[in-house]
């Protein structure tokens, strides 16, 4: 078994960076009762300008007159370690989010697949890199030995000779006991766990609680440590907040490519597809307006989603400002990628026509592109349909024209040579759209061939219905 | 030597040279009229390329020239897409004509969009033809499409009005529609000399 540890260590405040479009301005996060506001983290530049966490708000902007703030929330940290979890799905069966702000991924298994550990740590480092999660890794043959190298290292890997070596280096306060043991460990003279260990096992079992031992064997790899498994959701929300008014549809495609990018990660370490999702945005005393977003096909492309969703927001009129933005996917079918001919003909660039579809729908709308499809019946304008599948139709009985008008029109020639007809279509008495109508095929002054009706058995001024071409 | 090798053969086989070029490439997709397939040096449309029809008012006889095409195409499985047709497709007549309705889409688009639209499935190679029926189309516009469907190796034909026959056109082809008496006329080929004589396509 080998465990790998990632830790993230500032996790609420990459989370609340990774939506703003501006990293660099100083930014603090804050929390505490209203009389007495600290600052719970912050940013590489807020701390260039001398903010430290834990400082009061008063003595902040003492020190600094401007800087960004954000409330502090604990469940937001739970909503990221879970997102952070899904990505890391994808790289291992067994994730487990036991401990804070961490991740452990058993990657034995994985090494075979993601190749040799170097190149494995720099594709998860891309890929944090990527998402805008500062991190810690160190792979250890035991969860618990990760988790505490993490603490002291990073980038590190070890085996289970090297494991005893770094573990007798590391100091009783970073060893990830308890507070009261490590004090109690330290007044005795223990700096390093090397100490602690070559001291008997009875007399420890004497002198301490026995999660002093159970926490050594755990570290040692001699006792296992049980780890929850993670499951990962069946579906995907995410929300980005703005604390401005966002007033074009513009300045919603960063958060929105953040959104997706986020959605595209969640969906590769499903190993699924989105159909459909919903952005929903938030306006300030109005209802969220909604705006569904519809695939033909499962699609996890984070371009190609961002692409289609971009479309779609840039036709519409915002209501109203926009205050928040969420990203809502539940309908998450199997992804099958598509298969291209090995042989194929066609130029490199090609798409297929599902995303040219999707294309089209994007930027024209739904209705846009339309099927095509013959109907087993006699009134002409119900002999067609825009779906996908219609009957094999009979052989029509007269002639029939290639256009056809979606609105008659009146005959603009007042003696026009009949060449056929009349064809009576009647037909329609059973649902209230009753067809009596006498057709001809004539041919008008300029030599277009015309399929004109009159009301049956009434001869009167022709209607044009279709055109022969 | 002995064996006695029929001259046609040899010919076709291009191993004997003529001294004149005279590399007829194979016409891919011919129109399906024997008479108008003649006159044009691909022996049919021009592949890759933009195939441009000059017409009157719609009804003039665009489908009975382009038929044949769609309904191979659309046999073969190929996609055919008609971009702002001026009227809607009647289904029981081009299933009669041979065309797999299943294979035809319809993009119901207006103004600068249709080309656009055009644009995009000539460029993904994922059809077999587009047809476009175009409101507004300049010599960019149409020198987009030209570079579109030589990109996605598509069939592409555009349907204007008969005035526009004035106007120099980027179509490798162009077929223009006389009105009186009702025949095409091939105004411009690439690969040849546009013939002089006309063909008549019955209705």
């Amino acid at each position: 078994m080998r465990w790998l540890c990632i830790l993230f260590p500032q996790l609420a405040l990459d989370a609340v960076l990774r939506s703003r479009d501006d990293p660099t301005v100083p930014l603090a996060l804050l929390s505490g009762p209203p009389q007495r506001r600290v600052l719970q983290a912050v940013n590489e530049s807020a701390r260039a300008q001398g903010l430290r966490s834990g400082q009061s708000l008063t003595q902040a902007r003492t020190l600094l007159e401007y800087f960004d703030t954000v409330e502090h929330d604990p469940a937001q940290i739970e909503h990221w370690q879970q997102f952070l979890a899904s990505w890391a799905y994808g790289f291992s069966g067994h994730v487990s989010l036991d401990f804070p702000r961490t991740l452990l991924l058993e990657v034995a298994s994985s090494l075979r697949l993601f190749g040799p550990w170097p190149e494995l740590e720099q594709r998860l480092r891309a890929e944090l890199q990527a998402l805008g999660f500062q991190h810690r890794l160190v792979l250890a043959p035991n969860p618990l030995a990760a988790r505490v190298l993490t603490n002291v290292a990073d980038g590190l890997a070890v085996d289970e000779q090297a494991l005893q070596t770094e573990l007798q280096r590391l100091p009783v306060a970073r060893s990830g006991l308890p507070g009261e043991l490590v004090e109690s460990l330290q007044r005795m003279g223990l700096r390093r766990l090397q100490q602690v260990l070559e001291l008997p096992r009875d007399g420890l079992a004497k002198r301490f609680p026995p999660q002093l031992l159970a926490h050594l064997d755990q570290l040692q790899g001699h006792h296992p440590l049980a780890l929850s498994c993670y499951q990962p959701p069946d579906r995907f929300r995410q929300r980005i907040e703005f604390n401005f008014d966002v007033e074009s549809t513009t300045s919603l495609l960063f958060p929105l490519r953040r959104l997706i990018g986020d959605l595209a990660t969640f969906l590769a370490g499903r190993d699924c597809g989105v159909q459909r999702f919903v952005l929903l945005l938030e306006h300030r005393r109005q209802p969220a307006s909604e705006l569904p977003v519809g695939l033909l096909g499962a699609e996890r492309d984070p371009e190609r989603l961002f692409e289609l969703a971009r479309g779609r927001l840039e036709r519409i009129e915002l209501a109203a400002p926009v205050q928040a933005l969420t990203l809502l996917a539940e309908d998450l079918p199997r992804f099958v990628p598509a298969a291209a001919e090995l042989f194929s003909n066609r130029p490199q660039q090609s798409q297929s026509w599902l995303q040219v579809c999707e294309r089209l729908r994007s930027r024209l709308g739904d209705k846009v592109v339309q099927p095509l499809a013959a109907v087993d019946e006699h009134r002409p304008e119900r002999s067609w349909l825009a779906q996908e599948r219609g009957d094999a139709a009979a052989r029509p009985p007269g002639p029939r024209p290639g256009w056809l008008l979606a609105e008659p029109e009146l005959l603009n020639d007042l003696f026009p040579r009949v060449l056929a007809g009349p064809e009576r279509i009647e037909s329609g008495w059973w649902d209230g759209e009753d067809v009596r109508r006498d057709y001809y095929l004539i041919e008008t002054r300029d030599g277009r061939r015309a399929w004109a009706f009159h009301a049956a058995g009434r001869p009167g001024p022709l209607w044009v219905h279709g055109w022969f071409a | 030597m002995g064996a006695v090798v029929a001259l046609d053969r040899l010919l076709e086989t291009r191993r004997v040279w003529r001294g004149r070029q005279q590399s007829e490439p194979v016409a891919e997709q011919p129109t399906g009229h024997a008479a108008l397939d003649a006159l044009l040096p691909a022996g049919g449309w021009q592949l890759a390329a933009l195939n441009e029809i000059l017409l009157g008012q719609p009804g003039s006889g665009e489908l009975q020239l382009l038929w044949p095409l769609l309904a191979r195409l659309t046999q073969a499985g190929e996609r055919v897409v008609l971009v702002g047709a001026p009227a809607i497709p009647f289904a029981p007549a081009w299933q009669a004509a041979g065309v797999v309705l299943a294979q035809v889409t319809l993009l119901q688009v207006r103004g600068a969009e249709r080309l656009w639209a055009a644009e995009q499935c000539l460029r993904s190679g994922s059809c077999g033809a587009v047809l476009c029926w175009p409101e507004q189309a300049d010599d960019r516009a149409l020198r987009r499409l030209q570079v579109a469907a030589d990109n996605g190796q598509t069939l592409a034909f555009v349907l204007r009005d008969r005035r526009a026959a004035d106007n120099p056109s980027p179509a490798a082809l162009r077929l223009l529609q006389e009105r009186q008496p009702r025949q095409w006329r091939v105004l411009k080929c690439r690969g040849g000399v546009a013939p002089a004589r006309p063909v008549c396509i019955s209705l």
